[in-house]
């Protein structure tokens, strides 16, 4: 690794540390969920980073900044490194978040993450009935093999973060889902609503929930919300909605390349998790360094400050609040990254969101249209 | 009930962290998946909460620590409270 090559830096642009590092371990992944973030051609992806350089990583992002360190994947499990990172991680001073599916869990593994250092469990589900969630999982085991691992979680004392990804053909269950996460002692309770990057995006006619399926999911969680803070309860629910239903895009997290540092398995580093799929080049921590990257590199000065934004975003007396909105987004609908993202009302192509709200009030496709993330889909797409 | 959480000895919840960060120059606290930036008074009842100390006993040596600064006792209660509020730390 080296620092070398020319510096895109914007001059008078002080970036925020990459208080955030998310370590990518590996694309393979037992489950195939339909609303996957994985890129589409992650057949390909076998080179993966070895342990010695995941952990040069965490060292020199450690050194500029970086507290929070999440693994995850694909399947981070499947690493038969992990403790070993975990341990390096840790030792370092970082805050260790493991986000798995629970596939791969056992109470010997728990337990020897937790001697290695391992701070926190975050468990992803599709939904609370079982059902649904095998029929989304793509496996018959998954959602007992789910509980049994969310219980010895806390029984072995670590915090728990429970993420259940919503989407229209189980939000109406979302009662049930919220009773379950609490009889399961979850200290966090993420409610997110798929978002539609990815085979997401490949899914999403099949995925939106209507705007009426919302509202009533999020007044039930303000009632649970309201219910537990009467009882003193520590378990924090956090609804994320989609924001096909608003007329402002959310804000691009911290900014671009202004907080979040994600390291794909074979070393690639992105701005954002989704930024893959976007025309532009990003830097790989075998050529160069963490610094190098985070100040210097192309990619991640591409969208930073406001200098790259065209109409109406330039002239807006948003931009500071929103950045823009996503650049996934505006890349996705629009075709061209710098767009503004489609979502704000101001956007000349805001007409496309208009037709997913109506496409989720009529025609959606039912479960079994939704399209597998598996290595034979996989292949099959990069053909097209 | 002042009397009362005196007497109390705060532990931080578990899964909580609290450590000094040197890229930013200050200590934070650190939760699954988030962070909160602690400014100096913060601080100084953080580094003291070590589960045997009582409220009352951070109140003293702080009041040792900085005889001029008036009002630490309600400042720290009012810390306290709010810590206690969003659950960063438990009074046992
Ligand atoms: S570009 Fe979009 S997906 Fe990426 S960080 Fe920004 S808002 Fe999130
Ligand atoms: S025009 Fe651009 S900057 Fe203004 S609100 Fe819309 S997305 Fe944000």
């Amino acid at each position: 690794m080296n620092g070398s090559g020319s510096s895109f830096a914007k001059p008078g642009y002080e970036p925020g540390p990459p208080l955030w590092l998310l370590a990518e371990l590996t694309y393979r992944c037992p489950l195939q969920c339909p609303y996957c973030s994985n890129p589409l051609d992650f057949a390909r992806s076998h080179d993966e980073l070895d342990t010695a350089e995941w952990i040069e990583v965490f060292r020199q992002a450690r050194a500029l900044g970086a507290a929070q360190l999440g693994f995850s994947g694909g399947e981070p499990l499947v690493r038969q490194d992990l403790a070993e990172l975990i341990r390096a991680a840790r030792e370092l001073g970082y805050y260790t978040n493991l986000i798995t599916s629970g596939i791969g869990l056992s109470e010997e593994k728990i337990a020897r993450f937790a001697e290695a250092g391992l701070d926190h469990i975050q468990i992803s589900f599709q939904a609370a009935d079982e059902e649904v969630n095998n029929l989304l999982a793509g496996s018959k085991k998954a959602f007992a093999q789910k509980l049994a691992m969310a219980r010895a979680v806390k029984r072995h004392g670590y915090p728990m973060v429970l993420n259940f990804v919503t989407h229209r053909h189980n939000i109406d269950n979302i009662e049930r889902i919220i009773q379950l996460c609490v009889e399961l002692e979850a200290d966090f309770v993420e409610l997110a609503t798929c978002q539609f990057y990815g085979w997401a995006e490949l899914n999403r006619a099949g995925l939106l929930p209507s705007r009426a399926q919302l509202e009533r999911a999020e007044r039930i969680t303000n009632e649970w919300r309201d219910r537990l803070a009467a009882q003193n309860h520590p378990c924090k629910l956090i609804f994320v909605t989609p924001d096909y239903y608003e007329e402002r895009p959310k804000a691009c997290m911290n900014g671009w390349g202004n907080l979040f540092l994600d390291i794909t398995p074979d070393g690639t580093a992105l701005p954002c998790h989704s930024a893959r799929q976007l025309p532009v080049q990003f830097p790989n921590v075998r050529q160069h360094s963490i610094e190098h990257i985070w100040r210097h590199s192309f990619g991640f000065n591409r969208f930073r400050g406001y200098d790259w934004m065209p109409e109406p975003c330039r002239s807006c007396d948003e931009k500071a609040k929103d950045f823009g909105g996503c650049r996934c987004q505006a890349f996705m609908l629009t075709g061209d990254a710098a767009n503004a993202d489609p979502v704000c009302s101001k956007s000349p192509q805001h007409g496309k969101i208009l037709a997913a709200r109506e496409q989720a009030e009529h025609g959606a496709l039912g479960l079994d249209q939704l399209q597998y993330r598996n290595e034979k889909a996989s292949r099959l797409i990069l053909k097209v | 009930m002042n009397e009362n959480i005196l007497l109390k000895v705060p532990t931080l919840r578990r899964g909580y962290r609290f450590q000094f960060e040197p890229a930013q120059d200050c200590h934070v606290l650190l939760y699954p998946e988030g962070m909160i930036k602690l400014n100096d008074s913060a601080s100084e009842i953080l580094q003291r909460v070590d589960g045997a100390r009582t409220v009352g006993g951070i109140v003293a040596q702080l009041q040792a620590r900085f005889p001029e600064a008036e009002g630490i006792e309600e400042d720290i209660l009012a810390f306290v409270e709010v810590a206690v509020e969003r659950f960063w730390i438990e009074l046992r």
